[in-house]
């Protein structure tokens, strides 16, 4: 068998098992509209996907994952609730390494459910791992609804809490934008030359383009609001340090969470929810105590996840990518919903790098 | 027997690479009618002249199909991927310098650096509907810096010529694009970034890593190396 072929039947095995957990198989197309992953992902995925055009249609991009078409297939006609199952190659720009495959099978399995997000969560995961089980992998696990419901909570103005929540898959940003509220770091000696005039709009110069005088303004309006906020607090930042900094099995983070919810009330919920998932991922099985969990894991992945988080690693192999990654997508499906948003959890497997495991063994 | 130069084919960078040649006692000139792109070498054998745009130049040093080439940092870095794996800097020429930068509206008297723009961005996209647009033909490495400098809700639109008069057009809401002293910039109402300097480029002389050489090949690349000061 070609290499291709036994790659495609390693998939099929690996699809089957999703089929049989109850998943219907999806089929999306390859060429996949540019523009809605481009506002979704930022100019960023330019550098990650191929894009490619025709002068009917536009740009295109090579499907770069399965997501963003299941999620619009789904929105646009799907029962609830819903599973999927789906194996096909995606395909992504490596410019910096070409060690890295720019063509690989993804097989994914994707739940869209209201009623029980913690049973969900451990659905996945657990399938996932079964999957992977004969397999030297470790599981990584973290949570980007407590990075999301710790911002919200900061005492602070909504400005800056919007500004941080945007960046919060940006670490570097994030951390800028942390100094600067918390007065660690002088504003820029433009800013303040800038607050210090009584009539900056007064300028003089000529508008030019789109971004109008009323826009300018708002911003400086913006800028005087926050030149008079209260830095925020070293506690505050502490504490957000600490969830970021957590990093130990599940049962331990999660008394570690609840300790810091006691001085950060916002993430009180959040801390439940994660405390609903390891009882629902102990329900079905999965060894709890083994599973790690990293307060910041999944901040530099695709800005689409935000909430549970996982990856599957092979134990020493750092060079392999990782085997399986998934996590929960709820307001992805905001977004491509048209007014329309269902809770949504997913993950794939690289059945390349399973074979490659297989082989090693 | 021979290794290929390649050099631009007309203008300034030209005429200032046969000057930079011809001062390191190699002659490099045009042969034939203006119009016909051939040329000779003098001081030195087994060299062969090549002309070209200097914006193809990066590409035949990766292709291999010549040894040498003389072509902006610019050009290089944004037409190949992991461009020091594919090419070595032999000499930095001292000429054809030039900036690659982001400028904006000067009437944007809210922004000045980067993180500015990219709070202008996020509001941009809420007031009106999509993400600001920058012009550029530089789209590797403005990508790359914005990427770096966290900037989000921005796109790029392509621009392959008068970049600076997109925002007056209203097709583009800043630009990213190489400037020597500004003036171009100044005479279309619109200011640099203070720390959205991106690249310093000039004239170089690039080697080919992967372009093949025989013995005799060699030896005169060695010798034009010692002759060159290099």
């Amino acid at each position: 068998m070609s290499e291709k072929a036994i790659i495609r039947a390693r998939a099929q095995q690996l699809r089957a098992r999703f089929e049989a957990a109850g998943a219907v198989v999806a089929e999306t197309p390859v060429l996949q509209p540019a523009e809605v992953l481009l506002d979704l992902y930022g100019e960023d995925i330019r550098a990650r996907a191929y894009v490619t055009s025709d002068s009917l249609l536009g740009e295109q991009m090579l499907r770069p994952d399965f997501t963003v078409p299941v999620v619009q297939m789904h929105m646009e006609h799907g029962a609830e609730p819903a599973r999927y199952t789906y194996s096909g190659e995606v395909f992504r720009r490596q410019e910096e390494d070409t060690r890295r495959a720019n063509e690989y099978t993804q097989v994914g399995y994707e739940i869209f459910d209201r009623e029980a997000p913690a049973a969900a969560d451990a659905e996945v995961f657990d399938l996932i791992g079964q999957a992977l089980q004969p397999l030297n992998v470790r599981a990584a696990t973290g949570d980007i609804g407590l990075l999301l419901a710790a911002v919200r909570g900061l005492d602070t103005t909504d400005a800056r809490k919007a500004a941080l929540e945007r960046h919060i898959w940006r670490p570097r940003r994030f951390r800028a934008l942390m100094d600067r509220f918390a007065g660690r770091v002088e504003p820029p000696a433009s800013r303040l030359a800038l607050l210090a005039q009584d009539a900056p709009m007064q300028s003089g110069l000529p508008f030019i383009g789109l971004r109008g005088p009323e826009e300018v303004e708002a911003r400086i309006d913006a800028l005087r609001e926050d030149a008079g906020a209260m830095p925020i607090s070293q506690g505050q930042i502490d504490l957000l340090d600490a969830l970021l900094n957590v990093r130990e099995t599940l049962p331990f983070a999660l008394e570690q969470l609840r300790d810091l919810a006691v001085d950060m009330p916002a993430i009180t919920e959040a801390v439940y929810c994660l405390q609903d998932r390891i009882e629902a991922l102990d329900k079905r099985g999965v060894k709890v105590d083994e599973v790690e969990f990293e307060g910041s894991f999944g901040r530099t992945n695709m800005e689409y996840y935000d909430g549970f988080v996982f990856g599957f690693y092979a134990e020493g192999r750092a060079d392999l990518p990782a085997v399986a990654s998934g996590g929960r997508y709820d307001a992805l499906t905001k977004v491509l919903g048209q007014g329309r948003e269902i809770p949504a959890v997913g993950a794939v497997i690289r059945p390349e790098v399973v074979l490659q495991l297989e082989a090693s063994a | 027997m021979t290794i290929k130069l390649g050099v631009p084919s007309k203008g300034r960078l030209m005429e200032k690479t046969f000057d930079w040649f011809g001062a390191r006692g190699v002659s490099l000139a045009r042969t034939g009618s203006d119009r016909e792109y051939a040329g000779k070498v003098e001081g030195i054998d087994g060299v062969d002249l090549v002309l070209l745009s200097a914006s193809e130049i990066p590409r035949e040093l990766a292709a291999g199909r010549i040894h040498l080439g003389v072509t902006g940092t610019d050009l290089v870095r944004e037409k190949l991927g992991l461009w020091e794996q594919q090419v070595e800097v032999m000499a930095e020429l001292g000429f054809g310098r030039a900036d690659l930068i982001i400028a904006v509206p000067q009437c944007w008297v809210d922004v000045d650096t980067i993180d500015d723009l990219d709070a202008a961005a996020a509001a941009f996209r809420k007031t009106h509907g999509f993400r600001l647009r920058i012009a550029t033909k530089y789209h590797r490495l403005v990508r790359e810096f914005l990427r770096e400098n966290g900037v989000a809700d921005y796109q790029l639109v392509d621009s392959q010529g008068a970049t600076e008069g997109t925002i007056k057009n209203m097709t583009a809401e800043a630009v990213a694009d190489i400037t020597s002293t500004g003036e171009t910039l100044r005479a279309n109402h619109l200011k640099i970034l203070s720390d959205g300097m991106m690249l310093k480029s000039q004239a170089t002389l690039f080697r080919a890593r992967k372009a093949p050489m025989d013995d005799a090949e060699r030896q005169v690349l060695n010798a034009l190396i010692e002759k060159m000061g290099m």
